[in-house]
């Protein structure tokens, strides 16, 4: 199958830990520009997906191809250096430093060791890092040191530590956990806003927030894929009510 | 420009201020030739320390083996001074007149093939950064390409230190073995034993201190000293920024390493001998502890660190020899359980911001004063 008109493309991808298969023969295929949503019980493998395609985990089989490249094997910095961006569950972002510093650290140049000892902090950083944390709602807390912030501001720090990198493919991995309902609302208010120019893949359990923002829906289940369409139609399938939503 | 101007920063400004003239001028007018001569020993542990605070403090890299770098330029240096010792004139008791001594106690007839650079200086200079930087990019390669961290490699940086003394120790015929390289005399032609001589070298040895110091705080101010803490707090999300976390670990070792080697290099011309006993395990913890009181986070903690500790021992040494060593764990428990950012973090989040408060008070506006330096 070619998988030339696909930004992300994973083919017949297993991987087994100890034996115990967390994604057996998955098969998924993500276009530019879209946002899809994989949903799916507990220990359905949703997270190792993501782990497989930024190179945290290695594959036991199969092909991940972004862009026609085949990313499988390569390093976790390589992989984010081709344009994939990873948020983490919990928010992962560095307490000792400033929001301001987070944001700088994660701009796309002077990212080898000479390059970060002879960084200039210039005007057109400072800007895009003011851009940036307007867009996430925190330009007023430039000079914190991060581990002040709330647990919403730093979910979305780290998506906006994303944003600075700009990258094709953004995949995050319950965005919203942990947030309060006025967090959740500008949370998909920005999600919004930010897959304009970007394909985005984001898990989630909130059932709500998954209706506001999907445009597919992917159901795992036991580290294959259970139904695949729009929200509607996943959830009027009978195979997703039993597992997961009917419950 | 968007940056802190963080109170621990300008603390670390006036901290260097006083260290450096404490050092280059308090401290020689005050004591005998004697007594200057082993704070300038003191000052040699001060580089291992102030390399630990940019792989231990900055970076979380453990390494219970520094003394391996320190000893190894200690050695270059030694094997050079060594050489100029063992003259053809000086030697001609000798079986084999023109090697050093201790290999013709070992029935060793012609100097070994790695001996013969260092008969110049040039080389040895080269030698004394190299050695180490190459040894310490071998270590650090191989355990951090591989994701090797934390514990395991502190224990492995410690094994590499007991590997280290047993091969000096084994091979007497090539490294003068348990005594050491002993009964160094001069520096091209200069007499390094006179009291002149110590003089000089003590204020060459705080010159270099003092400039390793400020290229540290250049490194700790650049971005690359930012992505150091990122590393050391969630090594992930710099990898998952595009960073290569191995190359940055490597480098700061290897600088870490270097900086030591200078240290190891000051020690042999002022103290005139190198032997195992600055090398292995022990030595090598006790840098870790002269750093961990000084506060890990702090450059001029940890020369201060290490000034204490060591007036400590030698005072407490000269009395109670055989106490030195409790006293010496039971401060290290106290530090890491009462103060664990050690002195530096007490002076910054304890003691300024209290004067400040105090003075705060005295004129009657309290809120003018900027809120504590937050942790750096």
């Amino acid at each position: 199958m070619s998988s030339t008109d696909f930004l992300l493309a994973l083919e017949n991808v297993s991987v087994s830990f100890d034996g115990f298969k967390a994604v057996s023969d998955l098969n998924l295929y993500i276009d530019k520009g879209e946002l899809r949503v994989i949903i799916g019980p507990n220990g359905a493998g949703k997270t190792t997906v993501l782990d497989l395609i930024c190179g945290r985990t290695k594959v036991s089989s199969g092909s991940i191809k972004f862009k026609d490249q085949e990313i499988t094997g390569r390093k976790e910095q390589e992989i984010v250096r081709l344009g994939i961006g990873r948020k983490f569950q919990t928010p992962t972002i560095y307490e000792d430093l400033t929001v301001f510093e987070n944001l700088e650290l994660s701009v796309p140049r002077g990212r080898d060791v000479v390059g970060a000892l002879f960084w200039k902090r210039t005007e057109q950083i400072v800007e895009s890092v003011r851009d940036t944390a307007r867009m996430i709602f925190l330009e007023n807390h430039l000079d914190q040191p991060a581990e002040t912030l709330s647990h919403g501001q730093k979910q979305w720090l780290e998506i906006g530590m994303l944003l600075i990198q700009d990258p094709e493919l953004l995949m995050l991995d319950e965005p919203v956990a942990g947030m309060s309902v006025s967090e959740r609302v500008k949370t998909a208010e920005l999600l919004n806003e930010i897959i304009k120019n970007r394909s985005v893949i984001v898990i989630e359990h909130d059932m709500k927030f998954v209706e506001s923002i999907a445009h597919r829906v992917t159901v795992l289940h036991q580290g294959k894929v259970l139904a695949e369409g729009d929200m509607h139609s996943v959830q009027a399938n009978p195979k997703v009510k039993e597992v997961y939503l009917g419950h | 420009m968007l940056n802190i101007p963080s109170k621990a920063r300008s603390a670390e400004i006036v901290g260097f201020v006083l260290i450096a003239a404490i050092i280059l001028i308090l401290l020689p007018l005050a004591l005998d030739i004697f007594r200057l001569n082993l704070i300038g020993k003191y000052l040699t542990y001060a580089f291992v320390a102030i390399g630990l605070v940019l792989c231990w403090g900055y970076t979380g890299i453990l390494s219970l083996g520094q003394g391996v770098f320190f000893g190894l330029g200690g050695y270059c240096m030694a094997m050079f001074l060594k050489l100029e010792a063992s003259s053809v004139a000086n030697t001609k008791i000798q079986s084999t007149p023109g090697i050093p001594d201790f290999m013709d106690w070992n029935q060793i007839t012609s100097l070994p093939f790695f001996w013969v650079p260092f008969k110049f200086l040039p080389f040895a200079l080269i030698a004394v950064i190299m050695v180490p930087v190459i040894a310490a990019f071998i270590l650090s390669a191989a355990m951090f390409k591989r994701r090797v961290g934390g514990v395991y490699f502190a224990i492995i940086t410690q094994a590499l230190a007991a590997v280290m003394t047993i091969l000096i120790v084994g091979q007497q015929g090539y490294t003068g073995g348990i005594n050491g390289i002993t009964d160094l005399r001069t520096l091209l032609g200069w007499d390094i034993r006179t009291d002149f001589a110590k003089y000089v070298l003590y204020f060459v040895c705080c010159f270099t201190l003092l400039g390793c110091m400020l290229m540290c705080r250049y490194v700790i101010a650049s971005k690359l000293g930012r992505i150091l803490v990122a590393v050391r707090d969630k090594e992930d999300r710099v990898r998952f920024s595009g960073y290569d976390v191995s190359s940055f670990k490597i480098f700061i070792f290897c600088l870490a390493a270097a900086i030591s080697a200078i240290g190891g290099a000051m020690f042999t011309l002022q103290v005139g001998f190198m032997s195992p006993s600055f090398v292995g395990i022990v030595p090598s913890i006790e840098m870790v502890i002269f750093c961990a009181v000084g506060g890990r986070h702090s450059l001029v903690g940890a020369v201060v660190g290490t000034l204490l500790v060591n007036w400590a021992k030698t005072a407490f040494s000269e009395s109670f020899p055989e106490l030195w060593l409790f006293a010496m764990g039971g401060l290290f428990i106290a530090v890491v359980l009462a103060f664990p950012r050690g002195l530096a973090g007490l002076v910054t989040d304890q003691i300024i911001p209290w004067l400040s408060g105090l003075r705060g008070k005295n004129k009657g506006v309290g809120n003018h004063q900027p809120s504590p330096a937050p942790a750096e």
